[in-house]
C-alpha cells in the first residue's frame, strides 16, 4: 500500500472510461466517439448538441440505462467480492458464498412461476438473497466452534444446495413454453431488459452498502487478521462481521435482482485490483469498483454484439473466469502456508 | 497495575483443560509459562487476554474484572503477540504495525499522522525500520516476530502477552527476542510468555509458572522453581544441568 498505488487506481479508472466509451458506441446502431463526446458535453453545459436526434436517443434512452446498470452491477459485485475475500481471509471467495445468489435465484424463479411483474420479481430476488444469508448466519452462529469462518462457509454450501434444489423443483413445475425460458435466461444473467426504472432500486442499496464498507475500510484491514488477533487489537469482531456481511449482501442482492446471476466478477476483479493497489481496503474498494464496472461493460457489450441473439452474461463471465480461476489457484497454492 | 487470574477453570466449549489456577503478573516483571504440550499453556494465555472466557473463576485487570472492559479499553492495556505467522494478504510491515493503533481510534477512523509516527518509532525500536514498505508476507520469521512485537507496543499497553515468541526462530533470533522481552520489563511493561525451553525462562524471566495437565505444579522466582528435579517432574523426562564454571551460569539439556 505504498505511494505507488496511484498508477493502479488510474489504470482502473481508464478501464472504466474505456468500457463506457465502448458500451455507448458499439452496437447495432454504431455511434461515433466524437458524437458521444459532443452529446455528453452538451448535457453537462446545458446547450443543445449538433448531433442527429436519433443518435441522442440511442445514447440516452436505448443504451444509457443499460450502460449505467452494467457499470453499477459490475462495481457492486466487485465491491462485495472484495469485502467477502477480506472477511474470509481467502482470495478464492466470491460474493455468492453465503447463499446470496442462490437465495436471490430462488426468489426470482418463484416470482416468475407466480407470473409476477418485473419489479415484484426483483423484490422477491432481493428478499430471497437477504433471507438466505440471514439463515446461513444464524446456523453459523448457533454452532460454537473455534473456527466460526469455516462453519459459516460450510453452512453457506449446505443452504446453497438446498436452495438450488428449490430452484430445480420450481423449474420442473414451470410452464415449459412461457416461464421456463424466462427463468433460464434470468439464472444465466442478463441486462437486456434493463430500463430507467430499474436504476433507482439498484443504485440505492448498492450506494448504501458500499458507503458502509468504505466507512469501515481500516477496520476491514484489521479483520483480515486471524479472529483472535483482531479481537486482541480491540475490535468487536462479531458485530463488525455482521455489519460487513450485511452490507456486502445488500450490494450483491440488489445487483442479482437487476441482472440475474453473473458469476466470476466478484471473484476475479478483487484479485486484479489487489495486484494493482495492494490489500489496503481504503484503496482496494474504489479500485475494484472501477475495474468491476469497466469489466462488466465490456462483457455486456460483447453479449449484445457478438451474435444476432444476446448471449447470457453468466456464460461469458464463466468463459473468462474459469481459466483465470485455475491460474489463480495455481499461483495462490504456492504461497499458502 | 496487576493482571491476575483467580481460581480459574479454563477450556474450550465443554472441554476443560485446567482447574483451580491462580496467577498474577505485575507491571515491570516477566513471567514465563512452562509446561509440556497440551498442558493448557495457550488456553491459560488466551483466558488471561480475555479472548476466551473462563469456565469458572475470574480474571482481573487493575481493580476491575477483565470481562467488564470493552474490547477497545482492553486493547489499550493488554497486547497479544501471537506466534509468528503468515497473513493471507500482502500488507506492508508498516500497515501491520499500524494495526496496533486500532484501539486508539474510533469505529470509522483511519490511522492519523500521530499513529504513523508511533508505528515508525516502534519499527525503529526493534531495528526493522528499513522493512517498513516491504510486504509482511515476504520477510523472514524472525523479522515477522519483531514486527508483531512492534505492533504490540504500538498499542501502548501495560502488559504484553506472547505465545511461544521463540518457537519458529533460529538461534540468533531467539536470543534477540529474549533480550527484547527483558527490555520490555525495563520499560515498565508486565510480560507473560510461554516457552518450550527452560533456558529462555532463565534468560528473560523473573518468575516461572509450571503447568502440567492443567494444574499448577510450581511457581516462583526462577532460581527457586527451575531446578533439575522440578523440570523432570514437569516434563516427565530426564533433564541434565550443565554449568559454566567461569561465570557460574547454568543451562538445561533435555535427555
Amino acid at each position: 500500500m505504498g505511494r505507488s498505488s496511484a498508477p493502479g487506481f488510474l489504470l482502473a479508472l481508464a478501464v472504466l472510461v474505456a468500457g463506457l466509451a465502448l458500451a455507448f458506441t458499439v452496437g447495432r446502431y454504431p455511434v461515433d466517439l466524437s458524437d458521444l463526446l459532443q452529446v455528453i458535453a452538451a448535457k453537462l453545459t446545458g446547450r443543445s448538441a449538433d448531433v442527429p436526434a436519433a443518435v441522442q436517443n440511442v445514447i440516452w434512452l436505448v443504451r444509457g440505462p443499460r450502460v449505467l446498470a452494467a457499470a453499477m452491477v459490475g462495481a457492486a459485485l466487485a465491491v462485495a467480492g472484495t469485502a467477502f475475500q477480506g472477511l474470509f481471509r481467502n482470495p478464492l471467495v466470491s460474493p455468492d458464498l453465503l447463499g446470496a445468489s442462490s437465495g436471490a435465484a430462488l426468489g426470482a424463479v418463484l416470482g416468475i412461476y407466480l407470473s409476477l411483474g418485473v419489479l415484484e420479481i426483483e423484490a422477491f430476488a432481493f428478499v430471497g438473497g437477504l433471507v438466505a444469508v440471514a439463515a446461513v448466519y444464524l446456523i453459523g452462529s448457533a454452532m460454537s466452534s473455534r473456527d466460526p469462518i469455516l462453519v459459516l462457509v460450510l453452512a453457506g454450501v449446505v443452504i446453497g444446495a438446498l436452495l438450488g434444489a428449490g430452484v430445480g423443483l420450481i423449474k420442473y413445475m414451470a410452464d415449459p413454453y412461457n416461464q421456463l425460458p424466462a427463468m433460464t435466461f434470468w439464472l444465466l444473467g442478463s441486462l437486456a431488459a434493463t430500463n430507467a426504472t430499474d436504476l433507482v432500486p439498484l443504485f440505492g442499496p448498492v450506494a448504501l452498502g458500499t458507503l458502509v464498507l468504505v466507512a469501515l475500510r481500516w477496520r476491514m484491514n484489521v479483520m483480515a487478521l486471524p479472529d483472535e488477533e483482531a479481537r486482541a487489537l480491540g475490535l468487536p469482531t462479531g458485530p463488525l462481521r455482521i455489519a460487513i456481511v450485511a452490507a456486502a449482501t445488500l450490494v450483491t442482492s440488489a445487483s442479482v435482482a437487476t441482472a440475474g446471476i453473473i458469476g466470476w466478477v466478484g471473484l476475479v476483479v478483487p484479485h486484479i485490483a489487489r495486484t494493482l493497489v495492494g490489500p489496503d481496503f481504503g484503496r482496494l474498494i474504489p479500485t475494484a469498483a472501477l475495474l468491476g464496472g469497466g469489466f462488466l461493460l465490456v462483457i455486456d457489450t460483447l453479449a449484445r454484439t457478438m451474435t444476432a441473439t444476446e448471449i447470457p452474461l453468466g456464460i461469458l463471465t464463466a468463459v473468462v473466469g474459469t481459466p483465470f480461476f485455475i491460474w489463480l489457484l495455481a499461483s495462490v497454492s504456492k504461497t499458502w502456508a | 497495575m496487576i493482571l491476575s487470574g483467580h481460581d480459574l477453570t479454563i477450556g474450550y466449549g465443554d472441554r476443560t483443560v485446567g482447574y483451580h489456577l491462580d496467577v498474577a503478573l505485575s507491571t515491570g516483571e516477566v513471567l514465563a509459562l512452562l509446561g509440556p504440550n497440551g498442558g493448557g499453556k495457550t488456553t491459560l494465555l488466551k483466558t488471561l487476554l480475555g479472548l476466551l472466557a473462563p469456565q469458572a473463576g475470574e480474571v482481573r485487570l487493575g481493580d476491575r474484572p477483565l470481562a467488564g472492559y470493552s474490547s477497545r479499553e482492553r486493547a489499550r492495556l493488554l497486547a497479544y503477540v501471537p506466534q509468528s505467522h503468515v497473513v493471507t494478504f500482502a500488507f506492508t510491515v508498516e500497515a501491520i504495525v499500524l494495526m496496533g493503533r486500532t484501539a486508539h481510534g474510533n469505529l470509522f477512523s483511519r490511522p492519523s499522522a500521530a499513529d504513523r509516527v508511533i508505528a515508525r518509532q516502534m519499527l525503529e525500536r526493534f531495528g526493522i525500520g528499513h522493512l517498513r514498505d516491504r510486504p509482511y508476507t515476504m520477510i523472514s520469521g524472525g523479522e515477522r516476530q519483531l514486527a508483531l512485537l512492534a505492533r504490540a507496543l504500538a498499542q501502548e499497553p501495560q502488559f504484553v502477552v506472547l505465545d511461544e515468541p521463540a518457537a519458529s526462530l533460529d538461534f540468533g533470533n531467539q536470543g534477540k527476542v529474549m533480550s527484547e522481552i527483558r527490555k520490555l520489563a525495563q520499560s515498565g511493561h508486565g510480560v507473560l510468555f510461554t516457552t518450550h525451553d527452560p533456558n529462555h525462562a532463565m534468560r528473560a524471566a523473573d518468575r516461572a509458572y509450571l503447568l502440567r495437565q492443567g494444574a499448577r505444579i510450581g511457581e516462583g522466582a526462577i532460581g527457586e522453581v527451575l531446578g533439575r528435579a522440578q523440570l523432570e517432574a514437569l516434563y516427565d523426562a530426564p533433564v541434565e544441568l550443565v554449568s559454566d564454571t567461569a561465570n557460574g551460569r547454568t543451562a538445561f539439556l533435555p535427555g
